[in-house]
């Protein structure tokens, strides 16, 4: 074991961890869009993607090949090495998020301490992404629609960390880690329940709605319909995107399919629970102390995989049946709807935390 | 340790190298660009330090919120760069002493630190139990911010609440004569009351 202790060894370890979350998490990514795309077209009475392989279950492998051997045109006014650093920077986040992500237990590349400020950390650099690739762009669409993304995405990071800290007086903690695990044993004791059973069941009252703000808020955050007004495409076209196209225009769509997929695991982690199975889950505690405890983490992982793709089920109902909100309502949601009451909930639970005898 | 001293001497030249193009790069949205990426790697250098907390609030507040609205501003300002460098020769002796001053006093703060130590209210933070190896920083500066520096944090906390009140009120303006959207008869409105059913005779139309 001295060899990984090493400088060298370690760096190869830590690469050897990020491999092992970046791969399946691209395949994963691959499917969600297919998956997305079928869910769009069920509910619009169609097909869907069906031809390339069996029930069209390669489609995004095929896009990624055409996007990859398309010709990359950089418009003849952009700043050039700020148009290709965009979709970079984009996708570098939305990967890098996944660091500080509990899996399974003791599943993690990072374990920090301040793992969900982290999270909230990165995903408030996301927009830079975009905003300078739609200033790059050199042109009026792009433009608009990264200034518009850039409103949106401020504005709705707010009510955001308001419910994040929420959870955060809840589970005392900033590590991920130790907020699943303080959720364990059966599903009364998840955050949106008020993360303690019984004795925590009325603050239920609070947070069910604060896991509705959190959802709502990671469609807006993560640029997803009814909140896509960055690239509405009935007035801007494509938004920020208009002027990317080949591999810059598909490493945006990654990171961007890669956040919702994030959002969808952090309502996860924060509310549902995480990897702990809605029952007591005693009959794990024998492979936890033995050699097998790949096998619990394997159990936790499955379910933790189940609930993302619930959450991610639910945006892309969301996205098939929700209209398009318009801009100032969208403004007026975040800051005269959500930043109140999230707002208020923080007092509540604080006031719980302290007054409610629950330690 | 080796890394750690890789990773320090990384991050510093890239601290230092891009508040150096914040101040010579042509392009103003290009300094703000560098201004965030400093930030960025500033931050970096606090995790280095083991203050894993500020780096955090540091991304999250100024990379994440400030810098995105100075880009803003900045991307949206069409300012003539050529013309407001022709001051440069008049304001260099003033630019040139604000600059030498800062740079004294940094340091000699530098080196009182380094020498005598930095001055502190809580004499052994460890004894105390507000500081420790068992404790996540960001507890340990909760337990010192409420406790020994509550007066000054909640005083910092209304400058901050009378900034943001004044910042409002200095802006918010009730036009006469505009038309302003009122939520409420919009989320009111239903068919009953949003509609009315006509049935004119051909050729009359019907008067509104």
């Amino acid at each position: 074991m001295d060899f990984w202790n090493t400088p060298i060894g370690w760096t190869l370890w830590t690469v050897g961890q990020i491999l092992l979350i970046t791969v399946p998490l691209l395949l994963v990514v691959a499917f969600v869009i297919y998956g997305d795309r079928k869910i769009f077209a069920a509910v619009q009475l169609r097909k869907g993607p069906n031809v390339v392989g069996p029930f069209g279950l390669l489609q995004s492998f095929a896009d990624l090949g055409k996007f990859l051997i398309k010709e990359l045109i950089v418009p003849a006014g952009a700043d050039k090495f700020v148009f290709l650093l965009a979709p970079l920077i984009s996708v570098t986040l939305a990967l890098g998020s996944w660091a500080a992500m509990p899996l399974a237990p003791g599943w993690v590349v990072a374990n920090i301490n301040v793992g969900i400020l982290y999270l909230f950390a990165v995903s408030s650099m996301g927009v830079y992404g975009i905003i300078m690739g739609g200033w790059a762009s050199n042109s009026k669409y792009p433009f608009l629609g990264a200034l518009r993304s850039a409103a949106q995405m401020v504005s709705y990071e707010v009510s955001i960390g308001f419910v994040i800290i929420t959870v955060i007086l809840l589970s005392g903690t900033m590590n991920l880690t130790d907020i699943v695990v303080k959720q364990g044993g059966g599903f009364w004791n998840w955050n949106i329940l008020g993360g303690a059973g019984l004795k925590n069941l009325p603050l239920a009252l609070v947070m069910i709605p604060m896991g509705v703000i959190f959802f709502i808020s990671g469609l807006a955050e993560t640029n997803r319909p009814p909140f896509d007004l960055p690239e509405a495409e009935s007035e801007l076209v494509a938004g920020y995107a208009i002027e990317y196209g080949s591999t810059p225009y598909m490493l945006f769509y990654l990171a961007e399919t890669s956040n919702i997929i994030l959002m969808s695991g952090l309502m996860a982690v924060l509310f549902l629970g995480g990897w702990q199975a809605p029952w007591p889950t005693h009959y794990l505690d024998g492979l936890t102390h033995s050699g097998w405890s790949w096998l619990a983490s394997l159990h936790g992982l499955l379910i933790f995989a189940f609930k993302t793709l619930f959450v991610f089920f639910m945006n892309a109902m969301v996205r098939s049946v929700v209209p398009r909100y318009r801009y100032d309502q969208l403004m007026r949601l975040g800051w005269k709807v959500f930043l109140p009451t999230s707002l208020v909930a923080v007092a509540l639970v604080a006031g719980w935390r302290v007054y409610g005898g629950i330690g | 340790m080796a890394l750690q001293a890789i990773a320090f001497y990384l991050m510093a030249a890239v601290t230092l190298a891009s508040a150096l193009a914040v101040v010579s790069s042509k392009n103003p949205v290009h300094s703000v660009l560098f201004l965030i990426a400093a930030f960025f790697s500033a931050a970096g250098l606090f995790v280095l330090l083991g203050a894993e907390f500020l780096a955090m609030l540091l991304v999250v507040v100024y990379v994440g919120a400030v810098a995105v609205l100075f880009l803003f501003v900045v991307m949206m300002l069409d300012v003539d760069f050529a013309e407001l460098r022709q001051g440069f020769a008049r304001y260099m002796p003033l630019g040139g002493l604000i600059a030498g001053g800062l740079a004294i006093e940094m340091i000699i703060v530098s080196t009182t630190v380094a020498t005598k130590g930095a001055a502190r209210l809580n004499e052994n933070p460890m004894a105390s139990g507000t500081a420790g190896p068992g404790i996540p920083n960001a507890e340990a500066i909760g337990r010192v911010l409420y406790t020994q520096y509550v007066y000054f944090f909640q005083a910092a906390g209304m400058v901050l609440l009378v900034a943001m009140i004044g910042a409002i009120v200095l802006t918010l303006r009730h036009k006469p004569g505009v038309k302003r959207q009122i939520i409420m008869d919009q989320v009111l409105r239903t068919p009953a009351n949003g509609m009315r059913m006509v049935s004119p005779k051909p050729g009359e139309g019907i008067d509104a």
